[in-house]
C-alpha cells in the first residue's frame, strides 16, 4: 500500500481529476497534492488521493517499476497491492 | 500514456545485470571495510520487504550484512485493543469501514471478519472516500476504522476537512513512523546500525526530519526507492555511512522525496491529528507513535461519539496459538519468521495467527509467499 501508483491527469473537475492509469481512468482527489497540477501532469496516487506531482524529468524512471509489476500475471503481493491502489479511486467515464 | 517512453526505461532499470553486479560488488567491499562479523541494517516499509523478496535481493547481500524488516507494516502494528474497539463498534450495530487486510487481523480474540460472520456490517474499502460515500448512502452511523501511517492519515485528514456527513465518524488507529524508529533504537536487544527509511512516508514528512534522529541516535538513515537497483544503491550508501561512522540522513530517492516533504498534506494532517503515546502491537509502548484526533474534532471521533466497550469483543479466552506468536520480535527485527514454530504450519495466509501473516506488507506473509527466506536470483 505504501507504493502508491502513478497516473496521468486527463481532466480536472473541481477538487478532483480524472487520471489515466495504464488505460484505466479513475477519479482522484487533489486536496493533498503538493503543487498545482494541470492536464498532462503525472501524479502519485495513494488511497484515492494525489500525494505528489511527479516532476517531468522523473516520469520515465518512476513508471518503470510499475510497468514491470503490472505485467506480472502471478499472484504477486506487490502487484496485488498496486491493483488495490487502482481500486481506491472510483472509475470515471472517459 | 505512451508505452514506448517507459518500456526502454524499464529495460535499463530491470535488465541491467551489470549495474546490479557492480552495486553488489561495491556493497561487499564496503561491508568488508566495516570489518565486523555482523552488521544489522533495518528497513521500515512493507513495500521494501516485498521488493527485496520479489527480486531476491538478500541473495546478493554480503554474508556479514543482515537486512531486517522493522515495524513497517501498518496493518501489523495496529494494536489488539484498537481492533477490539473496532470489533465492539461493529457488534454494537455501527457500519465499520476499513482498509482491506485489516478485516482479517485478529484482535484479542476476534477479527472484524468474525464480527461480520456474527451479522455485523463490516465494509472493505480502498479509500476513505468510499466510507464517505457509504455514509451519504445510508441514514445509519458509519465509522471509519482508520489505520496506516502518515501517508494514509493525510487522506483521513483531508475528508474530515471537507464537511463529512453527520453520520460519519473516525476510529483512529493511525501511526506515525519516526517514533517507531526511536522505539527500536531504545530496545536493549536491538543492534541496528543503520536505517533505510520508508520512501513514501517520507513523501509526506520529508527526509529532513531524519537528520535530527540520525544525530541523536548516532545512526545513519538513507531514504530509498523501490526499484531493486534503488534499494541496492541505497544499501551501498548506508553501508558507507556505517563504515565512515557518519550519523546523518541521506536522500537516495530524490525523484519522490524532498527535504521538506509535502507541506500541503502536512498542514492538513496536523490540523486534524495530534501525536499521542500508545502501544504498537508486539513492539512496545511508542511515545508519540499514535495519531489521534485533536480536541476540535471530538464530534467526529468514534471514541467520543459511542460508548465503546472493548470487552464485548473479548467474550472468550485468547487461543494458546496466539501466545506462541512471535510477530512482535519479528517486527522489532529481533527474529525472522523462520524462528517462529508456527510459521507455515499452524500459521499460514489462510489461517493466520499473527497480523504479520495477514497483511500483504507483513514479513511473515511476504516470506511465506516467496518461499521461506527469499533467496531468488537478482533480476538479470
Amino acid at each position: 500500500m505504501c507504493l502508491g501508483i502513478p497516473g496521468r491527469i486527463v481532466v480536472i473537475v473541481g477538487d478532483t481529476a480524472d487520471v489515466d492509469f495504464w488505460g484505466v481512468r479513475r477519479r482522484v482527489r487533489l486536496d493533498l497534492v503538493n503543487e498545482p497540477v494541470a492536464p498532462g501532469d503525472y501524479i502519485l496516487n495513494h488511497v484515492g488521493f494525489a500525494i505528489r506531482r511527479i516532476p517531468e524529468a522523473e516520469i520515465a524512471g518512476t513508471l518503470a517499476l510499475y510497468e514491470e509489476l503490472l505485467r506480472d500475471t502471478s499472484d504477486d503481493l506487490m502487484t496485488a497491492d498496486l491493483r488495490g491502489e487502482l481500486g481506491a479511486a472510483p472509475r470515471s467515464d472517459p | 500514456m505512451t508505452r514506448d517512453v517507459f518500456a526502454d526505461a524499464a529495460q535499463v532499470r530491470f535488465r541491467d545485470p551489470v549495474r546490479a553486479r557492480a552495486l553488489a560488488g561495491a556493497l561487499g567491499r564496503v561491508a568488508d571495510a566495516i570489518g565486523r562479523d555482523r552488521v544489522t541494517l533495518m528497513h521500515v516499509c512493507g513495500s521494501h520487504e516485498q521488493a527485496i523478496a520479489r527480486f531476491g535481493l538478500r541473495a546478493v547481500l554480503p554474508k556479514r550484512l543482515d537486512l531486517v524488516m522493522g515495524p513497517g507494516c501498518p496493518v501489523c502494528i495496529t494494536d489488539m485493543p484498537e481492533i477490539d474497539e473496532a470489533v465492539a463498534l461493529a457488534l454494537h450495530g455501527v457500519h465499520v469501514a476499513t482498509y482491506g487486510d485489516m478485516v482479517r487481523v485478529p484482535g484479542t480474540v476476534k477479527s472484524l471478519a468474525d464480527a461480520r460472520a456474527e451479522g455485523a456490517r463490516v465494509h472493505v474499502i480502498y479509500s476513505v472516500q468510499q466510507a464517505i460515500d457509504l455514509a451519504r448512502a445510508t441514514p445509519d452511523e458509519v465509522a471509519f476504522f482508520a489505520t496506516g501511517f502518515e501517508t494514509t492519515a493525510v487522506a483521513t485528514a483531508a475528508v474530515l476537512l471537507r464537511d463529512p456527513p453527520p453520520n460519519f465518524s473516525v476510529l483512529s488507529a493511525h501511526k506515525f513512523v519516526p517514533p517507531a524508529m526511536e522505539a527500536v533504537m531504545a530496545m536493549p536487544e536491538a543492534r541496528i546500525e543503520g536505517f533505510l527509511a520508508a520512501g513514501h512516508a517520507a513523501v509526506i514528512t520529508g527526509w529532513g526530519l531524519f537528520e535530527e534522529f540520525a544525530r541523536r541516535h548516532r545512526v545513519p538513515v538513507v531514504v530509498a526507492g523501490f526499484e531493486p537497483l534503488d534499494i541496492l544503491g541505497a544499501l551501498v550508501r548506508l553501508a558507507e555511512l556505517v563504515r565512515d561512522g557518519e550519523a546523518r540522513a541521506v536522500n537516495m530517492y530524490p525523484r519522490c522525496v524532498s527535504r521538506e516533504g509535502n507541506r500541503v498534506a502536512q498542514a492538513q494532517l496536523w490540523r486534524v491529528f495530534r501525536i499521542d503515546d500508545g502501544e504498537w502491537r508486539g513492539i512496545a509502548h511508542v511515545p508519540g507513535g499514535n495519531l489521534r484526533l485533536r480536541e476540535e474534532w471530538a464530534h467526529v471521533d468514534a471514541r467520543r461519539r459511542f460508548a465503546i466497550d472493548p470487552a464485548r469483543a473479548r467474550d472468550r479466552e485468547p487461543s494458546a496459538l496466539a501466545a506462541a506468536c512471535i510477530c512482535g520480535r519479528i517486527m522489532a527485527g529481533l527474529a525472522t519468521p523462520l524462528e517462529c514454530r508456527l510459521f507455515g504450519r499452524e500459521c499460514a495466509p489462510d489461517v493466520p495467527v499473527g497480523a504479520c501473516m495477514v497483511s500483504s506488507e507483513g514479513t511473515c506473509r511476504i516470506w511465506h509467499q516467496y518461499g521461506g527466506r527469499p533467496e531468488l536470483e537478482v533480476a538479470s
